[in-house]
């Protein structure tokens, strides 16, 4: 089985993120490194994805400067969404050509994954035809936005476990004027750590991947021995 | 000029809207430079350029739905400045950014699950003339019923055109059947809320079903392979542990105030451990086909049990005999610790030479645990605790501990599976050594 290196950030600034994000779908695209599995937890920020539309953003810059949200513009798929304290960011970076050349595909596995991870906790979770993420009783539970470079995938998913749901007031997720809930609002106790825990195991069975520990990236391989 | 098309990202798809131009018309670009992007379904895709040279046209707009194979751009080679392409070369499968598989074979998942076509090879006797290879093979990759293609060769047979041409107008009229199963079979209900893993319904209410996850998965695999393998045995020795019980009281507070974490028994267990395997290290050996191997190290795997039953992982202590009870502790702390926040470096689970398990944390009194291949003994120690045994034809309260040792019978015989298990007991019985 092929090996995907699972590397859990715990709470990291969404560039900072994004910056080892880069740089990993870089060497993961020249055969450095396996494919990799990044969890983090981001602080309070709103991105944009490259088809997002401004006016799903409801607050201006002010009010959410004011109310200590970042705010990105970025290259995945999808419109606008929220990230913070309590939700498992999620960013797969697989390369497809070792799987199936099929972004549809690849999306269905990323919700199959959370679904399968949810449903271990006893929380029924489903698809919405026409509408990409996850969804219990109407609510979106959880978002997905991909970017794809030569089969490269990056970005990814944002599950809620024990979101403020109250910052999703500033935008329209995704577009849509759906209400959006997190494991907890469902009345679960499951913590992040649980969540995160069985989430990993669904999404390494779905890709027919092996979790591993990550080895040490050339960047601290680099300060190590100098 | 070569042909730029909109490439099929998937098997289902059957369109995709090109969302932003990285290049201009008249620009250079370079082969394998990314040319445009295109979004399906929440992704967005970066597709480089099929061919060096000069960005002649445009075709289709940022914002417009294509269908896939439609072409988007054309650009010219000559400009390159490189050779100008021979046709050769235009006409030689340019390595397409993405895999653009013909449009029937493109069409062809999204079109059959609709069809009930059963055994679509066999076809009736309304199918016209005979059926070449190609014809059937078609029919069977993308599920039609030959019985309701139209053929136009020669007395109604049906040739390869047909096959195209049924396919392209079964494709047609029909909406992208966008989803497509991935691993597991997903069931596809138009309802808002498709549930995904077999969930309780009315008959299924008494009945969950899960996969197993890949952890539960190898360890089921490894207990059955374990036993399909050696000859299990277990034999089972009462060690009277009051005078460790007594050292460890004794340096218990002291111990944790200086390394931070608590003394348990589970360090002199596996030292006396370490010194019955030097005295017998046949125990301490593994089988590979018909010879013996003896390992100069000694390194002990202590199974841990994760968090709410999500399995149970074997870190090893490698060269335990180098280390005394503080530095067994230690050891144990930290790879317990981190086996449970999955934070194991891939050796620290590997090149075990025989493994202890401690299930009388849990409190039992004693078991007959499964040996960890190759290896070829395992230790199971029971619960510490105190009952009255006969000492010199009087009774006493002793702490004792049952020790488990299952063995593989092809290599080991009994009566060394206990002498080892005697020089255990007398190593614990007899404890002498201090701790800090």
């Amino acid at each position: 089985m092929r090996k995907m290196e699972v590397r859990d950030l715990g709470r990291m600034g969404y560039s900072q993120a994004f910056e080892l994000q880069r740089k990993l779908v870089d060497e993961r695209k020249r055969g450095l490194i396996p494919d990799q599995f990044l969890i983090v937890e981001h602080p309070h920020v709103i991105t944009m994805g490259r088809n997002g539309h401004e006016e799903n953003v409801l607050a201006g810059g002010p009010i959410l400067e004011r109310a200590g949200i970042e705010f990105h513009q970025t290259d995945r798929g999808g419109d606008v969404t929220y990230h913070g304290p309590g939700q498992i960011v999620g960013y797969p970076i697989l390369d497809l050509k070792d799987w199936r050349r099929d972004v549809v595909a690849y999306v269905r596995g990323v919700e199959q994954a959370i679904i399968g991870a949810l449903g271990d906790f006893g929380i029924v979770a489903g698809r919405v035809e026409g509408a990409t993420g996850v969804w219990t009783d109407g609510a979106k539970i959880a978002a997905i936005g991909i970017h794809i470079s030569r089969w490269v995938t990056s970005h990814g998913f944002a599950l809620n476990v024990d979101t403020d749901l109250s910052y999703f007031q500033y935008i329209v997720p995704c577009g849509l004027t759906k209400p959006v809930t997190s494991v907890r609002e469902l009345g679960n106790e499951a913590t992040r750590a649980q969540v995160t825990a069985r989430l990993i195991e669904h999404f390494a069975r779905v890709f027919d991947r092996e979790p591993a520990e990550p080895f040490l990236t050339t960047e601290i391989r680099r300060c190590t021995t100098s | 000029m070569h042909d730029v098309v909109m490439p099929q990202m998937g098997e289902s798809i059957v369109e995709g809207t090109l969302t932003k131009w990285l290049k201009k018309p008249g620009e250079r670009v370079e082969r394998d430079e990314p040319l445009f992007e295109i979004s399906t379904d929440k992704v967005d895709t970066e597709i480089p350029s099929p061919a060096a040279g000069v960005l002649a046209q445009v075709l289709v707009e940022e914002g417009t739905t294509v269908a896939i194979n439609t072409v988007v751009a054309k650009i010219d080679e000559s400009g390159s400045g490189a050779a100008p392409a021979s046709p050769a070369i235009e006409a030689a499968p340019a390595p397409a950014p993405t895999p653009a598989p013909v449009v029937e074979k493109a069409a062809a998942p999204a079109a059959a699950p609709p069809r009930a076509a059963p055994a679509p090879a066999e076809a009736g006797p309304e199918v016209a003339g005979p059926i070449s290879p190609l014809v059937r093979r078609m029919a069977r990759e993308n599920n039609i019923d030959l019985r309701q293609v139209k053929g136009s060769g020669a007395g109604g047979r049906i040739t390869k055109q047909d096959m195209e041409a049924h396919l392209a107008a079964a494709q047609a009229p029909q909406p992208p059947t966008p989803v497509q199963p991935v691993a597991a079979p997903l069931p596809l209900s138009p309802p808002p809320v498709a549930p995904a893993a077999p969930m309780p319904r009315a008959e299924a209410a008494r009945t969950r079903v899960e996969p197993m996850g890949t952890m539960r998965q190898k360890i089921a695999e490894h207990m059955v392979f374990s036993k399909h393998t050696s000859a299990h045995v277990t034999t089972v020795h009462k060690v009277d542990m009051t005078q460790v019980v007594k050292i460890r009281e004794r340096n218990k507070a002291e111990f944790q105030a200086r390394h931070g974490f608590s003394l348990t028994f589970l360090p002199f267990i596996t030292r006396a451990t370490v010194e019955a395997l030097r005295q017998y290290p046949i125990v301490n050996a593994s089988l590979e086909g018909t010879n013996i191997l003896y390992h100069n190290e000694i390194n002990i795997g202590i199974a841990v049990a994760l968090e709410g039953g999500a399995g149970l992982i074997v870190p090893v202590i490698h060269n335990a005999d180098e280390k005394n009870v503080t530095g067994l502790q230690r050891s144990i702390v930290d790879l317990a610790t981190r086996a449970r926040s999955k934070q194991l470096k891939p050796d620290e689970v590997q090149g075990g030479t025989f493994s202890i398990t401690n299930f009388g944390s849990y409190g039992s009194l004693f078991g007959t645990p499964v040996i960890n291949q190759p290896q070829v003994a395992i230790l199971g120690v029971g619960m510490v605790n105190k009952e009255p045994v006969v000492v010199d034809d009087a009774i006493a309260i002793r702490s004792v501990c049952y020790l488990a040792l299952s063995f593989d019978h092809r290599l080991i015989d009994g009566a060394l599976a206990d002498q080892f298990m005697s020089r255990m007991k007398s190593a614990l019985e007899n404890w002498s050594e201090d701790v800090l």
